[in-house]
């Protein structure tokens, strides 16, 4: 009789010690997921299918459904992709699977990663397991909220402006956007080029970094990766000799909520105990700046690559007596309403005459921004921040107002035009929702954001279980 | 009256003989059942990404090279961006504000001295599929019952070579793609043959007042699917224009295709709206940077040019026949065939006429049995030795049987027949006398036909001249 299995504590790490002792078969522990799903996921909506058998000997894995997956339908969150069935795994996939790890199943998004609630999926919103009425972020918010509520050890997620990272702080987990380079984006499907990378997402920094450790490194089938440093899996539990930069504009926003604020502070302070030196910078570009040049960079690559789903070769087709009213009526039907404004403002960006003046432009505001970060990088080994300005909000609340849905990606999005590193940890509760810190690291500056981030997880001691679940 | 001075400029795309497409490692083939030659990257399936093909980046240093370019240290791949069925994206990667080559020049030989083609640019691109409309009219989209794809040819590297308008006959243009296209087969990176599609060309054509140096709005020709319809297309625009001028009327930018059945050109429907591209950055590649050894090291191994050739065989024969056997490929066996001992323009002429009339690959010639057929060319009979010219190419060939028979050189034997011919063809031998001395030829031939190809031609010649003149 094997032993009970608490999914909602049970670390990658120590499954995979389970696994190596055999006390206990890749089976069971699949079969374990897979009976914590049939339990909570009715109420929280977190897959768009699972896999009822385990198809590797080791953990388990979910994966977000931009991920393709040889054989397992794989839609992004759209209807234009029903029943799409991918012939080749993505290279993440394929590690995944090379490394033994078994699929649990397909994790909700916004549709094509275009969101910051998952209110965006057309399969459904997904909830947030520490409460309900509330989001659990996005657009990855299926494998974050999937992971807190102990229906997976870890999964992968992507992120583009902050889609793993903003989901890691509303479900009070851990999530990692790596170096852009440092994870193929080979069958992932795409939003926006330039900004998309796939990272993990756990209950512990150590169960990110190794599952980092699985995927990354360069891809023959991705000319943007590159070889980047092994990863090490942290152990220290101090910060001496780490020099913290606290980034003013990041972190005096008006519009981060206080209890938002005070529980950052907190975290920042107890580092400055672990040993760290803590200094204020200044990214006043970034913040300015970086949400309106993200959505014109990201928008306009968008517009591009959402170009293919035109209903020739694969997904659902609206017929018509011409093809140009083929293609009108079955992008029409299979695009909901925020991949279709995204196209809209990324073909006007594009436009001949608004070219120079828009995505011209958002790039050089771009370039000032990567200088910016590597100016302040000269001074310190991490930047922190709280990830985002609020904390979880309530389901339906700013579906209906895209701006302030995109500025749920404040904080984020600077670093991520930036292709920087950003860890997102669990540093408290405000008003008994998680609230994340962001920790940014210079280009491949990974394994140091890792240990900055286990010394302060160490220390904090913060329960990922959502209080309703313990 | 004015005299006008035709403006043209070519378009050419030539296709890469490369073992793999442009982005992907699919084969390039002709005559593969449709879509056999496929995979996710060139069907544009979601997450697949481009991988560019490192041979078709050599191979286009090393014709800019060829063409006198500028190689660009850093070339960038853009998106074009439009919907059609056999582009599968949704959009073309094609190098857009930085091109692999700039600012080249070819200088074509001309009687007299060099004409200089300035060659604006050379760029890579992927080709596009190839799409068949059934039903509806001209095998037009529009109206079409069905339109078929075979993306077999999609993902094909191409280079796009744009000239200067520095062309000034539909003569001198033809003569510039013989000298293109040869040089293109033996820099050995593509056929380049126009029937099979690997070499394409459009005409933009304009007209001017002699003398002047202004540029009249052009007109673009397409569908010109061999030299001479190229040569055609163009007269019979640059007559149209002229015309439309003389008239006092104004030439309209438009797009043409040149139908060769009736030698006319069909003005294509006008387009609602402008083009819009979109053209931006291809975020899925970084910018080719040729390393200055690779260029250098292609640009010591460049072969000696075919222009370079003409000028150099010019001081041995004349212009026109040194450009004939150069622009055939068949310049390197006629100097083995002159090595050998064959008079110089009798080797030029039986190679450029009857060896190329009888289909022989000059390759598989042996030089030193050409060198004894030229010279025997004479004394045999006529039907011996063009039976003995179209076996040259067999092997272990030997012209000594044939050099054993004799031509009819025998006066008195073939006097009477020219008699006879020239009594049967009254018409003609007023018409030789009256001053059409090109008749000659007429009655050689026949008494050739008459004596079954023995007679000797060059004493029948002589012969018939005497009769004449008499």
């Amino acid at each position: 009789m094997a032993p009970a299995i608490d999914t909602l504590r049970l670390t990658a790490e120590e499954a995979v010690g389970l696994l190596e002792r055999r006390e206990l078969s890749a089976a069971e522990l699949h079969r374990a997921y897979l009976d914590a799903i049939g339990e909570r996921d009715d109420e929280l909506h977190c897959y768009l299918r699972t896999l009822e058998e385990p198809d590797g000997e080791g953990v388990p894995i979910a994966l977000k459904d931009v991920i393709s997956t040889k054989g397992v339908e794989t839609t992004a969150g759209s209807r234009i992709l029903a029943g799409y069935v991918p012939v080749k795994d993505s290279t993440v996939a394929a590690r995944c699977r090379a490394a033994g790890l078994s699929l649990l199943g397909k994790t909700n998004t916004d549709e094509f990663a275009m969101g910051s609630s998952t209110e965006n999926s057309a399969y459904g919103p997904s909830r947030n397991p520490w409460d309900p009425t509330r989001v659990p972020g996005g657009s990855g918010g299926g494998s974050a909220a999937a992971v807190s509520a102990g229906l997976a050890p870890w999964a992968l997620g992507s992120d583009t402006g902050g889609s793993i990272k903003q989901p890691s702080a509303l479900c009070g987990n851990v999530g990692l956007r790596p170096t852009y380079g440092t994870v193929s984006r080979s069958g992932i499907v795409a939003f926006a080029s330039s900004l998309d990378q796939v990272g993990p997402v756990g209950k512990t920094v150590r169960d990110v970094a190794l599952l980092l450790s699985i995927v990354a490194g360069r891809d023959p089938d991705d000319s943007t990766t590159v070889d980047s440093p092994p990863v090490e899996l942290p152990t220290a539990e101090d910060l001496t000799g780490i020099r913290l930069g606290v980034p003013r504009e990041l972190n005096e926003h008006p519009g981060i909520e206080p209890g938002v604020r005070e529980a950052v502070a907190r975290a920042i302070a107890l580092a400055e105990e672990l040993g760290a030196e803590v200094g204020e910078c200044e990214l006043p570009r970034s913040v300015e700046y970086g949400l309106p040049c993200y959505y014109l960079i990201a928008p306009a690559e968008a517009s591009s690559n959402l170009a293919r789903y035109d209903g020739v070769r694969y997904g659902p087709r609206v017929d018509a007596p011409s093809y140009r009213e083929m293609v009108e009526r079955t992008r029409d039907e299979g695009f909901g309403a925020e991949p279709k404004r995204r196209i809209m403002l990324g073909t006007y960006a594009l436009s001949a005459g608004y070219y120079d003046a828009y995505y011209g432009q958002a790039q050089k505001v771009r370039t000032l921004i990567i200088e910016e970060h590597r100016a302040a990088f000269e001074r310190f080994d991490a930047l922190v921040s709280p990830t985002s300005p609020t904390v979880a909000f309530p389901v339906g609340e700013r579906a209906a107002d895209p701006l302030a849905m995109y500025a749920s990606d404040l904080l984020t999005i600077p670093s991520c035009l930036a292709g920087l590193p950003g860890l997102s940890i669990p540093c408290g509760l405000a008003d008994g929702l998680p609230v994340g810190l962001q920790v940014v690291g210079p280009q491949f500056g990974e394994n140091t954001i890792f240990r900055v981030g286990h010394a302060l997880e160490r220390a904090l001691a913060f329960d990922t279980v959502p209080e309703r679940l313990r | 009256m004015t005299t006008w001075e035709p403006v043209i400029g070519l378009e050419i795309h030539v296709q890469l003989k490369t073992r793999t497409k442009m982005f992907c490692r699919c084969p390039v083939g002709f005559g593969a059942a449709p879509n056999t030659q496929t995979c996710p990257v060139c069907l544009g399936f979601p997450g697949a990404l481009p991988v560019p093909n490192r041979t078709a980046i050599e191979w286009v240093v090393k014709l800019g090279l060829a063409l006198g370019c500028e190689i660009a240290p850093r070339a960038v791949f853009a998106r074009k961006n439009y919907f059609y069925p056999d582009l599968p994206k949704g959009y073309q990667i094609s190098q857009y504000d930085l091109p692999s080559c700039i600012d080249g020049k070819v200088l074509l030989p001309t009687a007299e001295g060099d004409r200089v083609i300035g060659i604006v640019r050379a760029h890579l691109e992927e080709d596009a599929a190839k799409t068949v409309h059934v039903g509806g009219r001209s095998g037009r989209i529009g109206g079409a019952e069905a339109s078929l794809v075979d993306y077999n040819r999609g993902g094909t590297p191409l280079v796009e070579i744009v000239t200067a308008p520095d062309i000034r006959s539909a003569d001198e243009a033809k003569r510039f793609l013989q000298l293109l296209r040869q040089t293109i087969v033996e820099l050995g990176v593509s056929d380049a043959e126009m029937e099979k599609g690997t070499l394409r060309v459009d005409a933009n054509v304009s007209v001017r007042p002699e003398g002047s140096d202004e540029l009249r709005t052009r007109t673009e020709i397409k569908n010109m699917n061999s030299f001479n319809f190229i040569a055609r297309g163009i007269e019979a625009e640059v007559e149209r224009q002229i015309g439309v001028w003389e008239s006092g009327g104004e030439v309209v930018q438009q797009t043409y295709d040149f139908d060769a059945g009736s030698g006319t050109l069909t003005a294509r429907r006008a387009k609602e709206e402008a083009d819009d591209y979109r053209y931006f950055p291809e975020p899925d590649l970084v910018p080719v940077e040729p390393e200055r050894e690779l260029v250098e090291r292609l640009r010591t191994e460049l072969p000696e040019l075919p222009a370079d050739r003409i000028r150099r065989l010019e001081e041995e024969l004349d212009l026109e026949r040194a450009t004939v056997l150069v622009t055939g490929g068949l310049d390197r066996l006629w100097g083995e065939t002159v090595g050998a001992g064959a008079d110089r323009v009798a080797a030029a002429n039986v190679i450029a006429n009857a060896l190329v009339g009888a289909g022989v690959d000059p390759g598989a010639v042996p030089p030193s049995e050409l060198a004894k057929l030229v010279e025997a060319r004479d004394r045999i009979p006529r039907a011996a030795f063009d039976e003995a010219i179209a076996s040259l190419g067999d092997p272990g060939f030997s012209a000594d049987p044939y050099l054993a028979q004799e031509a009819v050189s025998d006066t008195a034997e073939l006097e009477p027949i020219v008699a006879r011919i020239l009594e049967a063809n009254p018409g003609q031998v007023e018409a030789y006398r009256g001053g059409k001395e090109g008749l000659l030829g007429f009655f050689v031939g026949q008494v050739m036909k008459e004596t079954d190809g023995k007679a000797n031609p060059r004493v029948v010649s002589e012969l018939v001249r005497e009769k004449l003149s008499a």
